[in-house]
């Protein structure tokens, strides 16, 4: 058994009424180092709430989140900042890139908050993007790029500083089918690397790709075992 | 790293980087950089250029203000209380008949003497000794000089000499007149040995001198001197009174920076009975009229200027404030790859003191040259000081800080999650 990039012990989120909704239940999941885990499940269910949870981006009213053995919602937020920025990668569905800078910039915004020097944060922003297969890119702005190529920018600036965890948000939905296929492909390929990943996604193909999937329905998360994984 | 929490190094974003983060932010949207600044850039222009402005015509109204005028006093005769003159005749000049001794003896005089302009009736006409057959077609003005107005004037002779004591206490015919009357009349200075005489209405003055300017009384005109009591012999005593145009008046001439001793101490001397009567006037001061420059212009455009700075700090401010809402997806992004939120305040900040330096910077480049193109129009010469211009950049700098202060902060308090959700 690998050791634990994510153990959930009765977390849960309400939001402050009235009324008060429980966008999450209690829930308890642990997510291994190298897992792939896709969250489903109907719009409203509470699917967004696990992520922004996961990502730190949210603190839940109960319960507690360890990511890498840390408590982290014991944590201040300067720490769950430094965590947002060393262990976790985001991809939003809508990309979230900065239309008046360059692919290269994008990803370089990443690495402005840690302490690497400019010159490695260079190299390592133009390597990210190698990877993702935009090294010819480097200098083209968002508003130049397709859906495709823009999701892979982010994919990107998710993984410049290296994280533990890789976040996905509906990846796919912005995307043509073709370059859903394509991302996923990428996405297939960086978990064969080892990288953790959660994906949240209502799309059943993209469901698919991943080892486990998780299901969540007015906030409760459940979980199938398929059978010949685990 | 030995510290608890997470262990790991705190997020954390160098000066350099949050100015070159600004310094992004600015160049991206240069429109609206443009615009944003504007307020400051005329707040701070129209400071700089108010007090350059200010100095530089305060500068030159002291150079204006010349050695000549600081060294000359006159006193006009304002007549007698009681007028005991018969009807038809005017009362004698309040000043005495030593009155340019009397005033000689006062401490920094170089010379002073009275004159006054000789009332002719209408249609006088002066014209040049037969042989030259000469007539003044121009308005000639004939003063009543005493010896010492000749000396206190500074004529500059071309022919001649002066009048002198002896041709006045004589009451000789005698007359100085400029080169242009002399021209006037055919009366050429190398004629001048053989005295020609000038007719005015018929009564004749011999030439004895041609000057061609003076420094006081006759700076400007065309006038013909004769002696005080060869005047007061042929034409009786002028009219009193100022306001008259023909009150006797005397002009002294003295030291550098005596002036003020000379006024105080002239009307006793010279009329210890009713020294009332003589109406002195010192020479303006310098520093009291650019006090007065200074005063009245200065404060109302500086008020001006105040007025666009804070016009400039309600733009930055709401610009940025703008500009925070918009960008709440980048708030977003930038929390979520590690940003805290002193890192989103920081940047802001930095945004908004950038654009106001900028604006401080293109203003005080903008107040200089109106300054140095005003100045060079007047034919001035440019006066700033650098105590108030150097640093006024650093104006803009403070009104784009406290502009930027309270959007920063609403960045910072920003939720990333809220952020993320509104781009």
């Amino acid at each position: 058994m690998t050791a634990p990039v994510i153990e959930l012990r009765g977390l849960a989120r309400t939001y402050p009424g009235p009324p008060p909704v429980p966008a999450l239940r209690p829930a308890d999941l642990v997510i291994g180092a190298g897992d792939y885990v896709a969250v489903t499940g109907p719009s409203g269910s509470g699917k967004s709430t696990l992520l922004h949870l996961l990502g730190l981006l949210d603190s839940p009213t109960a319960g507690s989140y360890l990511l890498d053995g840390l408590d982290t919602s014991k944590l201040p937020d300067r720490d769950r900042s430094a965590l947002r920025g060393r262990r976790i990668g985001i991809v939003f569905q809508a990309f979230h890139l900065l239309a008046y800078r360059t692919a290269l910039e994008n990803v370089l915004l990443a690495e402005l908050y840690n302490h690497t020097p400019r010159s490695t944060r260079l190299q390592a922003a133009a390597g990210a993007l190698g990877a993702v297969g935009l090294g010819h890119r480097l200098d083209a702005l968002p508003t130049t790029l397709s859906g495709g190529e823009c999701q892979r920018v982010a994919i990107a600036r998710a993984l410049v500083n290296q994280p533990s965890l890789l976040l996905c948000d509906e990846p796919t939905g912005n995307l043509d089918s073709r370059n859903a296929a394509s991302l996923m492909e990428l996405l297939d390929q960086l978990n064969s690397g080892g990288l953790t990943i959660v994906i949240i996604t209502h799309d059943a193909a993209v469901a698919a790709h991943a080892g486990r999937t998780v299901t969540i329905s007015d906030g409760i998360l459940s979980e199938r075992i398929r059978a010949g994984h685990g | 790293m030995g510290r608890p929490g997470a262990g790991l190094p705190l997020p954390r974003l160098t000066v350099r980087d949050t100015a070159a983060e600004a310094i992004a932010g600015i160049v991206q949207r240069p429109g609206r950089a443009g615009l944003t600044m504007l307020g400051t850039v005329l707040g701070v222009g129209a400071f700089v250029a108010v007090l350059g402005l200010t100095a530089t015509g305060a500068g030159q109204i002291s150079r204006q203000f010349s050695v000549l005028e600081d060294t000359t006093v006159t006193v006009a005769d304002n007549g007698p209380a009681n007028d005991v003159a018969p009807p038809g005749t005017n009362p004698r000049i309040g000043f005495p008949a030593d009155a340019d001794v009397i005033a000689d003896h006062i401490k920094g005089v170089v010379a002073a003497g009275v004159w006054w302009p000789v009332a002719l009736p209408e249609g006088t006409n002066f014209s040049a000794s037969l042989a030259l057959s000469g007539e003044a077609s121009q308005t000639v003005n004939l003063l009543a000089v005493s010896p010492g107005a000749v000396k206190a004037m500074v004529p500059a002779m071309v022919a001649g000499s002066p009048l002198s004591t002896y041709e006045n206490d004589t009451a000789q015919h005698v007359a100085m007149i400029d080169t242009s009357t002399a021209s006037a009349l055919g009366i050429s200075p190398a004629r001048l040995p053989s005295h020609p005489a000038v007719f005015v209405n018929g009564i004749a003055y011999t030439v004895v001198g041609i000057y061609s300017s003076a420094q006081r009384v006759v700076s400007g005109g065309s006038a013909m001197l004769i002696p005080e009591d060869t005047a007061l012999a042929d034409y009786g005593n002028p009219q009193p009174g100022i306001g008259t145009q023909e009150e006797a008046q005397m002009v002294i001439a003295t030291k550098t920076g005596a002036a003020e001793a000379v006024s105080r101490e002239i009307a006793a001397a010279e009329l210890p009975t009713d020294p009332h009567r003589l109406v002195v006037t010192p020479p303006p001061n310098p520093l009291k009229l650019q006090g007065e420059v200074n005063g009245d212009l200065a404060g109302l455009f500086l008020i001006l200027a105040l007025i666009s700075l804070l016009i400039g700090a309600v733009g930055i401010a709401n610009t940025t404030l703008v500009a925070v809402l918009e960008r709440t997806g980048e708030i977003g992004v930038r929390r979520a790859v590690g940003a805290r939120p002193r890192h989103i305040a920081g940047q802001f900040l930095a945004e908004s003191t950038a654009l106001g330096t900028l604006g401080g910077l293109i203003g005080t480049c903008i107040g200089v040259g109106i300054v140095v193109i005003f100045a060079a129009a007047q034919n001035w010469t440019v006066v700033l000081n650098p105590v108030y211009t150097l640093p006024a950049p650093l104006i803009g700098t403070v009104v784009g800080l406290l502009a930027g202060a309270y959007p920063a902060l609403r960045a910072a308090r920003t939720s990333p999650l809220a952020a993320l959700r509104h781009a």
